[in-house]
């Protein structure tokens, strides 16, 4: 080790962390980057479909093409990073510094940093987290783990599959597996609308002609040691299975794909707060969260569906975490309506420079026409329209906040209007 | 008028199509390329292909590739078994031609990682 005291330490080297270390570096920061696997690039590596990249920089890449791009910059800067590095405790004496306990092959070591990046992504929701009945065979697999087969390890996880929730990962992996022969027999969602991206459900359903069924899920699957099938049935407006409507498929693998969850446990042993809606913690519009000196960026803070607004993120982070300095914050809550399933950032520090403000919002629904207004003590600062809104597709907004009057009293609150609908 | 969800940006575009004496009519799109997408969707569909090949190095069994161009959609499957014929042998960088001029399309397959390059596997 070439130190044991740096400006920032960034944990977790997937695009988050990348454009953080990267960014902090470029702000003159001491910067070390921890990664517990053995490669830079996080969950890019095995995402070797293109896409990536088109709003950064005006291309279709693939996900390692992708990454390496940030790893190679992080190269260029002779940023520290070290790979194969587990965090085990973060714990701060005296309200100083912070001190990370990580362990690698050489043994346990503690190093300092006066700021913090966690960059930790997200962890997929496993058959434990959905009720699903029935025995354990092998062949319940999470999307994410069913591409790591695929495409890492060149291992075919299935041969004739059944999937289980419309999530980008699942749409992608119905298509991934189509093309090296397997057969995917249906994408089953629970719920009445897809959850998936628009454009996924076209290019990797629809183009292989594998049904999607909506207000579907699997309530028991069958087999001893491997699995043989499983149990489909129609639900109700509640999510509730039908009685009668059970059928058998038989299939050798169910893939789920049923959502991503923010990883937070270091965060919660900080002492971190989080936000019910994104399951991430609450950030101010530098990505602090609520303990001073603690940063979070990535699907770490809230589930993003574009790498490219991760690493606009982690930028902004792996920025304000070189320039931290203590100070007392006065903190303006963004209030989001129950039409709005996420809002961030949560909050507004006023003390600092908060122009241009960035924020990401999802509708809870699916919306046609209508305008997400800004309110400051009722009073509307800002209002846009929108032709359409749907959750899977998260929307991003820079807005100038100078002349909305903020004081530490204000209550700012994001709603959408629905407009009249218009008769052609 | 046929309806057609445009694929080229996460944007996903809801597009209307009408064609009339041989010309398209594009509306609802939201920029230039997805007019571009429903001409080539109409006459001719093309997709880009992302997938892996085999190597010959234990460390590292399969290497991403992709098409550098867009094929026809009927020749998916086509290539894929061309891929999938192939193992890598050398250590091959991003942006490497692992097969040239794949089944005469007028496309290679290239790599998509360096990760050959830094494993000592």
């Amino acid at each position: 080790m070439t130190a044991s005291f740096y400006d920032v330490i960034v944990i977790g080297g997937g695009p988050a962390g990348l454009a953080a270390a990267i960014s902090a570096h470029d702000e003159g920061a001491k910067v070390l980057l921890l990664e517990r696997e053995a490669r830079l690039g996080g969950i890019l590596k095995q995402c070797i479909h293109d896409g990536f990249g088109l709003l950064r920089f005006g291309e279709k890449l693939s996900g390692p093409e992708y990454a390496e791009r940030f790893i190679d910059e992080l190269r260029a800067r002779q940023i520290e990073a070290r790979t194969l590095t587990f965090v085990t405790k973060i714990d701060r004496p005296d309200d100083g510094a912070f001190c990370v306990h990580a362990v690698d092959r050489g043994g346990v070591w503690t190093v300092t940093a006066k700021a913090l990046v966690l960059a930790t992504g997200c962890r997929e929701r496993t058959a434990k987290q959905v009720s699903i009945h029935g025995t354990r065979p092998a062949g319940v697999f999470t999307a994410g783990t069913a591409q790591h087969f695929t495409n890492l390890l060149g291992l075919m996880p299935t041969r004739r599959c059944v999937i289980l929730g419309s999530g980008d990962i699942g749409l992608i992996m119905a298509r991934r597996l189509t093309l090296e022969g397997a057969e995917v027999l249906g994408v089953y969602e629970v719920k009445p609308t897809p959850s998936g991206l628009t454009r996924n459900l076209h290019q990797c359903l629809y183009d292989y002609d594998i049904p999607l069924y909506l207000s579907h899920t699997v309530t028991r699957v069958f087999g001893a040691d491997r699995l043989e099938g499983v149990e489909i049935a129609e639900v109700d407006d509640r999510m509730r299975p039908i009685p009668g409507t059970e059928r058998r498929v038989d299939c050798d693998a169910l893939i789920l794909s049923v959502g991503l969850i923010p990883e937070n446990e270091l965060a919660e042993s900080l002492g971190v707060r989080l936000d019910g809606r994104t399951r991430g913690p609450v950030c101010d519009n530098d990505c602090m969260t609520s303990v001073d000196g603690v940063f979070c960026c990535g699907n770490a803070l809230h589930v993003n569906d574009l790498v490219d607004y991760v690493s606009q993120n982690g930028e902004q982070a792996g920025r304000a975490a070189a320039r931290y300095a203590p100070h007392a914050r006065t903190l303006v809550e963004l209030q989001p309506s129950d039409d709005l399933l996420c809002l961030v950032p949560q909050t507004l520090d006023l003390t600092g420079g908060k122009d241009p403000l960035t924020v990401y919002f999802r509708s809870r629904g699916e919306e046609n026409a209508c305008t997400l207004e800004i309110t400051v003590d009722g009073r509307a600062v800002f209002s846009k329209k929108y032709a359409f809104l749907r959750p899977p597709e998260m929307e991003q907004l820079t807005l100038q906040t100078a002349d909305w009057g903020l004081t530490g009293q204000s209550v700012v609150r994001f709603e959408l209007k629905r407009q009249k609908e218009v008769r052609t | 008028m046929k309806e057609l969800v445009c694929i080229v940006c996460p944007r996903g575009c809801r597009m209307q199509l009408a064609e009339e004496n041989g010309r398209l009519t594009v509306t609802g799109n939201g920029c230039k390329r997805g007019a571009a997408f429903a001409e080539s969707e109409t006459r001719d569909p093309r997709r880009t292909i992302c997938t892996t090949v085999r190597t010959a190095f234990p460390g590292v069994p399969v290497l991403p590739v992709r098409v550098s161009a867009e094929i026809p959609k009927s020749r998916i499957f086509d290539v894929m078994r061309e891929i999938n014929r192939t193992t890598v042998r050398t250590r091959l960088g991003r942006g490497d031609v692992v097969l040239e001029n794949v089944l005469g399309l007028g496309v290679d397959v290239v790599a998509t990682s360096s990760v050959l390059k830094e494993t000592d596997a």
